[in-house]
């Protein structure tokens, strides 16, 4: 195809995809270099014909409001804002390091600090989700595909729900089923014979909660991706490898396994992109107390009550972007380097 | 697969049907629950003394007379003014689906066909951008939006969803328009029509399986999103989900649980009609392309 009509055909999607993903990478990255003006102090003096002078300083709100809205980015604060306590807490680090205590009392010192508490939640949620969903979408395409064909419709569209049902509603209708009042609380108080055991007591339950909440979205992606594939395993190769006295164990490994073993990859990238963005669930639980994730940070930072922190959210984007691309990285270029093989 | 060789032993057939039976109460019993419960009070469907208030609505009867009520749906839909959010999502969503396939088919195309290397980049590209977290994104809107006067208005919105989706609609529609013969659209090349032309001939009428799995994550995306629509719209033109979370707040200080649970359930009857219609072709779209790249 020439290049003059590929790009005729390319070039909306192009356009749409430079200005609204890559302009606003540049504009967090700009953001996040500045900080919002302080608020303008005035002295003023006040006498009194008998009592003397006193002098107060007020905000001037009229000219603080002036020279923010001329100047709605703020003055530039270099890499400021990525320093203090919200975000990477060098100063805070290095405290904790050279106090003198114990080792886990420093790591649960470290673990205070926002970011940190934010990003060890999204690690942690990434990286058991996506194996674990992925595990359990497998065993259920096998399964599914074994079951009678008249009963296989009802089971996909069952199979599906949790994925396609949006994560905010889908985290509430767990909530409310586990709150104590619910049905799955009050199974679980009453099993355990503790009245007081609730799943958002402790961050450790809330931990657990919110990873098996997790694992139940996000299998059916891998399920509906790995039953697709089953559908596509060349029958003559299975076949022969039952010809071979291959028992049903070496077949799923030896055959059914390295067919899929490109669709794993392709999952493990989208569920890895997908559960590094966790926010819903958070909310929908209301578990910020006891986990928070980076997406939760920023978003809180620009829904706060007093004043919209843009230049707190883009240093934390920034820094999830970064992390982003580290974590990808690896799987980024693998995938790069089998299509290069390909074309 | 009916010939003796592929059968499978009985033990095998039982415990992967038990556990398929297993998997579908899981996945199942929670929506089954809710949309059970939302036609009965708050005091039995968050019964402190047995869960068989909810299901037999005892408290309900006492207080509405019947087991079944839609006093939820009623304060939902009416009081709180929920059927404006819906039509902020049919909105949103209709045309989120259909710019990002007219866009995403036309680039796709175009991707398959092309045997440059700048192609090999494109994709990689857009496979980073496919990475970046919603909301951070959405970090670098406002400002800018703020200053343009562009913040609050559904087109917005619109559009950045569009941008959002672009990245995996492109991926999906080029792994699927690899797998259709080079042959059908230069035969039409050679016929004497131009590239649009062989597009809108030859390749348009057999390419509708994998457009419409496309068309249902797309769709999925705008009718499903909470970052954006939370973020960007303002409070009469908000789609349903951030209107759910934002009047979860208010409705729960003020006792009507219910209200909440009634529009999350009218939320989710849309899909379940969704994917009634279309499983089938979400299974035979992905077999035929994308699973395959």
């Amino acid at each position: 195809m020439p290049h003059r009509t590929f790009l005729a055909f390319i070039l909306p999607s192009i356009v749409a995809m430079l200005l609204f993903i890559a302009t606003p990478i540049v504009s967090i990255v700009v953001q996040s270099l500045y900080i919002q003006h302080d608020k303008i102090l005035v002295m003023s003096e006040t006498c009194q014909p008998l009592g003397g002078c006193v002098k107060e300083t007020r905000v001037d709100s009229e000219a603080t409001e002036k020279i923010r809205r001329e100047q709605p980015l703020g003055k530039f604060n270099g890499f400021g804002i990525y320093e203090d306590h919200n975000h990477l807490a060098f100063l805070d680090i290095g405290n904790i390091v050279s106090a003198n205590a114990g080792f886990f009392e420093k790591v649960s010192r470290l673990y205070d600090l926002p970011f940190y508490r934010a990003l060890v939640f999204t690690l942690t949620y990434a990286l058991t989700v996506t194996p674990l969903a992925m595990c359990l979408g497998f065993v259920i395409a096998l399964a599914v595909n074994a079951v009678p064909k008249f009963i296989k419709g009802p089971v996909i569209f069952f199979s599906l729900l949790p994925m396609v049902v949006t994560p905010l509603i889908g985290s509430l209708v767990v909530f409310w089923m586990i709150n104590a009042e619910g049905i799955l609380g009050a199974a679980i108080q009453h099993i355990t014979n503790n009245p007081d055991l609730s799943l958002k007591a402790s961050p450790t339950m809330t931990w657990i909660t919110l990873i098996c909440y997790g694992i139940w979205t996000n299998a059916p992606f891998s399920f509906i991706v790995f039953y697709s594939g089953l559908q596509t395993v060349p029958s003559d190769t299975m076949e022969s490898a039952m010809i071979d006295g291959a028992s049903r164990f070496q077949r799923v490994r030896f055959v059914i396994l390295p067919t899929l073993l490109p669709l794993a990859v392709f999952v493990t990238l989208v569920q890895l992109m997908d559960n590094f963005r966790v926010l819903e669930p958070i909310i929908g639980f209301n578990a910020a107390a006891n986990a928070t994730s980076l997406s939760y940070s920023i978003y809180t930072a620009l829904n706060n009550q007093s004043a919209q922190l843009f230049s707190s959210a883009a240093a934390t984007s920034v820094l999830t972007i970064t992390g982003v691309i580290i974590l990808l990285t690896p799987i980024l270029i693998r995938t790069a380097r089998e299509f290069g093989f390909r074309t | 697969m009916s010939s003796v060789a592929h059968r499978r032993p009985f033990h095998l057939a039982a415990m992967s049907t038990a556990f398929v039976l297993f998997w579908l109460v899981l996945a199942a019993f929670p929506y089954v629950w809710t949309v059970w419960g939302s036609f009965k009070v708050e005091s039995d469907f968050f019964s402190r003394e047995t869960w068989q208030n909810a299901v037999f609505g005892v408290k309900t009867i006492q207080q509405t007379g019947s087991a079944f009520t839609g006093d939820g749906y009623y304060g939902a839909w009416v009081e709180s003014q929920f059927w404006r959010s819906v039509i902020n999502t049919a909105i949103v969503a209709t045309c989120v689906t259909t710019i990002s396939l007219t866009l995403g088919t036309l680039g796709g195309y175009a991707l398959s066909r092309s045997v440059h290397r700048y192609k090999f980049w494109i994709l990689i590209v857009a496979l980073v951008f496919r990475a970046m977290p919603d909301i951070t994104l959405v970090s670098g809107y406002l400002l800018p939006f703020f200053q343009l006067n562009i913040w609050g208005y559904l087109p917005t919105t619109i559009i950045v969803l569009v941008a959002l989706n672009q990245p995996f609609t492109l991926w999906m529609l080029y792994s699927f328009f690899v797998n259709i013969p080079k042959e059908l659209d230069e035969s039409a090349l050679v016929d004497g029509c131009s590239r649009f032309q062989a597009f809108r001939l030859a390749v348009m009428p057999v390419m509708w399986p994998g457009v419409i799995t496309t068309g249902l994550f797309s769709f999925l995306l705008g009718y499903n999103d909470f970052a954006v629509t939370s973020m960007l719209l303002t409070q009469e033109n908000q789609t349903m989900i951030p209107k759910i979370s934002s009047f979860l707040f208010k409705i729960q200080s003020e006792g009507h649980v219910m209200y909440a649970v009634a529009a999350v359930v009218s939320a989710t009857a849309p899909l379940f009609v969704l994917i009634m219609f279309f499983q089938r072709q979400l299974v035979a779209g992905l077999t035929a392309g994308a699973v395959k790249g």
